[in-house]
């Protein structure tokens, strides 16, 4: 570590992410495929949706030919990819609208309320986590133990229709609904998201905790850590000085997860709070078969997943010296 | 014309019980003045990127809704599903055939534009056109051509002969457009109300139109129509005040409702069913003696008693129900007779036949009632399995392709609509592919008649046909429920739909 100059001392980790980066490409490339052929397999398409039960063969035909459906698949696939890469998902066959505009109108309120729910579990995760790890074994681990393991084995849908009971139906404390008025004042802006992201909260900062204990406890048991104790070094500057930057590759990995989740996941409580988001716009999609909306969703999961673990890898790695070595 | 729309209001309003409490007043004061001024919100069931505000696009109940807030129609339902002169004034005919269509006069678009003969003949004639995708381009088909022959005045000529003209064009699809328009980014009708913000799959908020052609109407400032697609959410979003009416209660949530103080239900009776499909081309459920027999084995009081919690009218196995003018009601209820089936059954030889049936949640209790069937044939000695099959792509896959499956038809306004959609001959959603020439031949008949007498006496006969031939069995209709917050008020039953028919708007106000 001594003897490189700061030059090669990057060149190991710029490698390795440009690689992961390549790979990430590719994987999209695959995954367009796979989302391609798979779609496709509905039974029904989009003209048999859109005009219903009633309809005459001839009248499916001819909205099939205007929608392009009844071009072979290689030609749609080519099309669709081509539209993709220079950042056109085309035009949506059921609402008439680019699917961009659609996807753009839809996904800040993916993101506030993901965002959201990251802010809000996050530092809780880490508090229990640490806590549970520094107490392992003793009544407070147990207790938080027993707290999150009950947390992660509840269904979203369970706890949210708990909440609306409770906290909309019978106290009349928070809208069952969310629906964030035009210009929100910050009251009426939390109160509108704050069943939302308490339903969605729970099950992030159970696994997330969870993680984090295990991670901190793996590195507790490790010889520098025996020595920094016999040194004399205080509790918190143990954690947060040499537990956490060793712990941080798996901690980073399991919010990868998370926050993935959260972005195309949602889907339990956008249905149970009628939150207009990425995810109900996905099963809309395919409810409608339109296509074009269904397999840019898709691909906007699928590169978000890909792009919050390649940042999750590029961080580990560059907090851990000996993977920054290469 | 206004005065009819009104005086059922004020004796429906009785009916349904939200005048309880006043009832030795005189009838003309029972209702509490009308209140101009409030803001509401609804929720309906379903909303998606396919949201339109193009009237021929219409295809959901929450389109309707939002349709029947921002435009008029030339005619307009009443509670006995008659059409009631809306921006038409008068249409007149004497061979069923030949219209004339008489406009009223000041009304005026959202825009300032007043309506004319042309806003009109445009309206009606673009539904043919196929690039325009109207839903019902198969029923526009009889309009031969349309002429202005006056500002407000015009001639619609069919190819056959339509008595039910002025029911028909109360539909949401046949609501008036202003002339040439294509873009439908914006709505511009004569409606109660005009459009503020429009996100599809999102909401619509309406606001009031102050040059309403029904004077003193609508009275709400605002209504803003959502959608909540889960059940249990919808009437905990009614319960807990986030919206003020909603649509689809289901029978199990009514008790909840109903314990609110501040909330009430309103029953719709409607035409709406679902049916059990026997295929005539399947050597078995052809068979007219395994018909027959699967009519009796429909336990009907137990369906409405245990599947819908009483919210529902007994079904005699034809598609008219008692609420439609046309309804025959000198047909014998047909009744739970497992030993007859058991009876029929064995004289056609097809005791311990196996066959599966398709059940789907996109029938409305379709699995459910599948399930009571099976267990009454397993009493006699048939064997049947259950399948149960996604609601998603059910109508394209499963509907109509297997001997025995299970459909579901809504309301139609007349019963010619009904017949012909679902049980003339060649007509594509023909259930069970019956094949009736004497049925057919009724049909036509029936829309050259000018004496409704005589009409009603053939389509009496017609469910007769049904009744006793037909390939589908009709256990119930079911009966539709909204929600609604007890402050709003003038609501009253129309039997096409939730929501007074997805009309509410104009007639609905907010008690302060």
């Amino acid at each position: 570590m001594s003897s490189a100059s700061p030059a090669s001392r990057w060149r190991g980790p710029v490698q390795l992410v440009a690689k992961r980066i390549g790979l990430a490409f590719i994987t999209l490339a695959l995954v367009s495929a796979v989302i391609f052929t798979i779609s496709g397999l509905l039974p029904g398409d989009a003209a048999q949706e859109v005009l219903g039960q009633g309809a005459t063969p001839e009248q499916i035909t001819a909205l099939r030919h205007e929608m392009g459906l009844d071009r072979p698949a290689p030609v749609r696939y080519f099309e669709w990819v081509r539209g993709i890469a220079i950042g056109d998902p085309g035009q949506s066959l059921v609402a008439n609208m680019p699917v961009a505009d659609i996807i753009s109108e839809r996904l800040p309120n993916t993101l506030v309320l993901a965002g959201l729910t990251t802010l809000f579990s996050v530092p809780i995760a880490f508090l229990v986590g640490i806590w549970s790890a520094v107490t392992r074994g003793r009544a407070a681990d147990r207790a938080l133990n027993i707290m999150t393991l009950a947390m992660v084995a509840l269904p979203e849908f369970l706890v949210a229709t708990i909440a609306v009971l409770v906290f909309s139906v019978k106290l009349l404390w928070l809208p069952s609904i969310t629906i964030v008025p035009q210009d929100p004042t910050l009251g009426e802006f939390l109160r509108a998201y704050a069943m939302p992201v308490m339903v969605l909260g729970v099950g992030v900062i159970a696994q997330l905790g969870r993680m984090i204990r295990a991670a901190i406890i793996a590195e507790l048991d490790r010889p520098y850590v025996e020595m920094a104790v016999l040194k004399g070094v205080s509790q918190r500057r143990l954690i947060f000085r040499h537990v956490l930057p060793n712990a941080v590759g798996p901690i980073i990995n399991a919010m990868a997860l998370s926050l993935s989740y959260l972005f195309g996941g949602a889907i339990i409580v956008e249905t149970i709070f009628s939150y207009p988001g990425l995810a109900s716009l996905m099963v809309n999609a395919v409810t409608s078969r339109d296509m074009p909306l269904l397999q840019a969703c898709a691909m906007l999961f699928c590169a978000t997943y890909l792009l919050l673990v390649l940042i999750a890898d590029t961080v580990a790695i560059l907090a851990n010296p000996r993977l920054r070595q290469g | 014309m206004d005065d009819i729309v009104s005086t059922s209001l004020s004796r429906r309003g009785l009916l349904g019980g939200l005048a309880s409490g006043l009832v030795l007043a005189p009838a003309n004061r029972l209702i509490a003045q009308p209140r101009v001024g409030g803001r509401i919100r609804v929720a309906s069931v379903a909303s998606s990127t396919a949201d339109t505000l193009d009237p021929a696009k219409g295809n959901l109940s929450t389109d309707y809704l939002r349709l029947y807030l921002l435009y008029s129609g030339l005619t307009q339902y009443d509670s006995k599903l008659r059409g009631q002169p809306g921006l038409a004034v008068s249409m007149e005919t004497r061979d069923n055939i030949l219209w004339t269509i008489k406009l009223r006069s000041g009304v005026h678009f959202h825009n300032g534009k007043a309506l004319g003969a042309d806003d009109v003949v445009y309206s009606l004639m673009r539904h043919i056109d196929p690039a325009v995708g109207s839903k019902v381009k198969a029923i526009a088909e009889q309009f031969k051509s349309a002429r202005a022959t006056g500002k407000l005045e015009l001639e619609l000529r069919l190819a056959g002969p339509n008595p039910d003209l002025p029911v028909i064009l109360a539909a949401p699809q046949f609501l008036i457009v202003e002339n040439g328009r294509r873009d439908f980014s914006v709505a511009n009708g004569t409606g109660p109300y005009i459009l503020r913000s429009f996100s599809p799959g999102i909401r619509t908020v309406v606001r009031r139109n102050p040059n309403y052609w029904k004077s003193g109407k609508p009275y709400l400032d605002e209504i803003e129509v959502i959608a909540i697609p889960d059940e249990l959410s919808r009437v905990n979003a009614l319960l807990s005040g986030d919206v003020q009416m909603i649509n689809a209660v289901s029978p199990g949530s009514v008790k909840r409702v109903r314990a609110s103080t501040g909330h009430a239900i309103m029953e719709t009776k409607s035409g709406l069913f679902t049916d059990l499909i026997m295929r005539r081309d399947h050597p078995v459920t052809g068979n007219p003696d395994f018909v027959l027999a699967m009519k009796y084995l429909m336990d009907r009081e137990l369906i409405k008693r245990a599947l819908f919690r009483g919210f529902a009218t007994i079904g005699n196995d034809q598609p008219i129900s008692p609420l439609d003018p046309n309804f025959n009601p000198a047909i014998p209820q047909r009744q739970f007779d497992p030993d007859r089936a058991k009876f029929l059954l064995k004289r056609a030889g097809l005791l311990g036949t196996r066959l599966p049936v398709y059940v789907s949640p996109a029938a409305n209790l379709s699995v459910d009632m599948g399930s009571i069937l099976q267990e009454h044939a397993a009493q006699i000695g048939l064997q049947f399995a259950v399948n149960r099959v996604p609601s998603d792509g059910y109508w394209s896959t499963h509907w109509m392709k297997h001997p025995l499956t299970f459909g579901n038809v809504n309301p139609r306004p007349t019963a010619d609509m009904m017949f012909s959609l679902f049980f003339e001959s060649k007509a594509t959603s023909n259930e069970s592919g019956w094949n009736n020439p004497q049925f057919d031949k009724m049909l036509i008949e029936a829309r050259h008649a000018t004496d409704p007498a005589r009409r009603k006496a053939i389509y009496g006969d017609m469910q007769w046909l049904v009744h006793n031939n037909g390939g589908v069995g009709v256990p119930v209709f079911i009966s539709l429920l909204d929600g609604y917050d007890r402050r709003l008020r003038g609501l009253f039953p129309i039997p096409l739909g939730g929501f007074m028919g997805y009309t509410f708007g104009e007639h609905v106000w907010l008690d302060a």
